[in-house]
């Protein structure tokens, strides 16, 4: 969908952060998407090898952690994960469920690389 | 050289997140309520708030904020046409209003004078659902001819709503759509949300949601 999008703003957390604590390089970027976050990740490290381009972030791998789409049923609280389409609870048969996880979206941490200062 | 992990556990769109709270905070400010309308393409988005406009005969002071993809100002001359203020925000073929959209569109209304911001989102089932706008719920209309599956093909846009509209209910005796199916899909990604289905066209259905918009109107000024 908005993958570009979604990249540049991975680049301005990983660079901002990266700042931060004085990194020359960024080597990681560990990503944490949930199931229900429609985010193709093909696209995203290809809009990234093309922004990254340039600057610290250059040549950074992604790493995706995908989370499952967990539901509870808010009749009878049966915990159920998400298969392909939307069901009702496999327990009760109750319509009403609430997401327990899947909608994760964010940059959990990046790993970068400083120079050693020299001893002496 | 050193390899060091850094924690950073912040949201993708944090950014937006942030801009979006601004124009929350802008619009409490003075007071105003306001709505993020989202459908897909042809649903009646724009028809939907002239009738809007049109019913609420001056009672409540509306600005408007439309948002397309393309160059055009189609939309935004109908509304100021209707005696209303409208901004027209062109995208750049963006499929979605992210929320820096939404702050220059603010800019350009007359907010000291207004009830009521509708911010009529680009056509699209998809995108628009990820981006917090700053506004204050979200609407969708759903209309008959798209079919009685698009809760199921679009669950994300229907989690995140307080209210969905069902347009064009006068056109469910020519094509295939089963309300019953329909809203077993909406109940399960979203138990009792308040549904009105009416036609822009013949009017009917229309006055309910319009006494639940005053309503909201003058329930956010009275705490705001």
């Amino acid at each position: 969908m908005h993958e570009l999008s979604v990249t540049e703003n991975i680049l301005e957390i990983a660079l901002t952060h990266a700042k931060a604590s004085f990194a020359k390089k960024v080597t990681d970027i560990y990503l944490v998407i949930g199931q229900l976050s429609s985010i193709v990740d093909d696209s995203v490290q290809f809009y990234w090898d093309y922004i990254s381009e340039n600057t610290i972030c250059a040549g950074a791998r992604l790493h995706f952690n995908r989370i499952p789409a967990n539901f509870r049923c808010i009749k009878c609280n049966h915990e159920f994960q998400m298969k392909n389409e939307l069901t009702a609870c496999p327990n009760c048969g109750s319509m009403q469920t609430t997401i327990i996880s899947g909608e994760e979206f964010y940059v959990d941490s990046i790993e970068i690389e400083k120079e050693v200062e020299k001893s002496i | 050289m050193s390899a060091i992990r850094v924690p950073v556990v912040e949201k993708i769109f944090s950014a937006n997140d942030r801009m979006a709270e601004l124009n929350r905070n802008l619009l409490n400010s003075h007071n105003i309520f306001s709505i993020n309308l989202m459908a897909s393409p042809g649903a009646g988005k724009t028809s939907f708030i002239l009738e809007t406009i049109k019913r609420l005969n001056h009672s409540l002071r509306i600005g408007v904020i439309e948002g397309d993809t393309a160059p055009v100002t189609i939309d935004a001359d109908k509304i100021i046409a209707a005696g209303m203020p409208a901004v027209q925000i062109n995208t750049g073929g963006d499929c979605h209003l992210e929320a820096s959209m939404m702050s220059d569109g603010l800019n350009q209304l007359p907010l000291d004078d207004l009830d009521l911001v509708i911010v009529e989102n680009v056509g699209n089932l998809i995108c628009p659902a990820a981006w917090d706008l700053g506004t204050h719920i979200n609407v969708l209309i759903a209309s008959v001819p798209e079919g009685d599956d698009k809760p199921y093909k679009y669950p994300n846009i229907y989690r995140g709503l307080k209210v969905l509209v069902v347009n064009k209910t006068d056109l469910a005796p020519f094509v295939k759509f089963d309300m019953d199916y329909f809203r077993q899909g909406v109940e399960m990604l979203n138990p009792g949300l308040v549904t009105f289905p009416l036609s822009c066209r013949t009017g009917d259905g229309f006055d309910k949601w319009i006494e639940w918009l005053i309503t909201q109107v003058h329930a956010h000024q009275q705490t705001s």
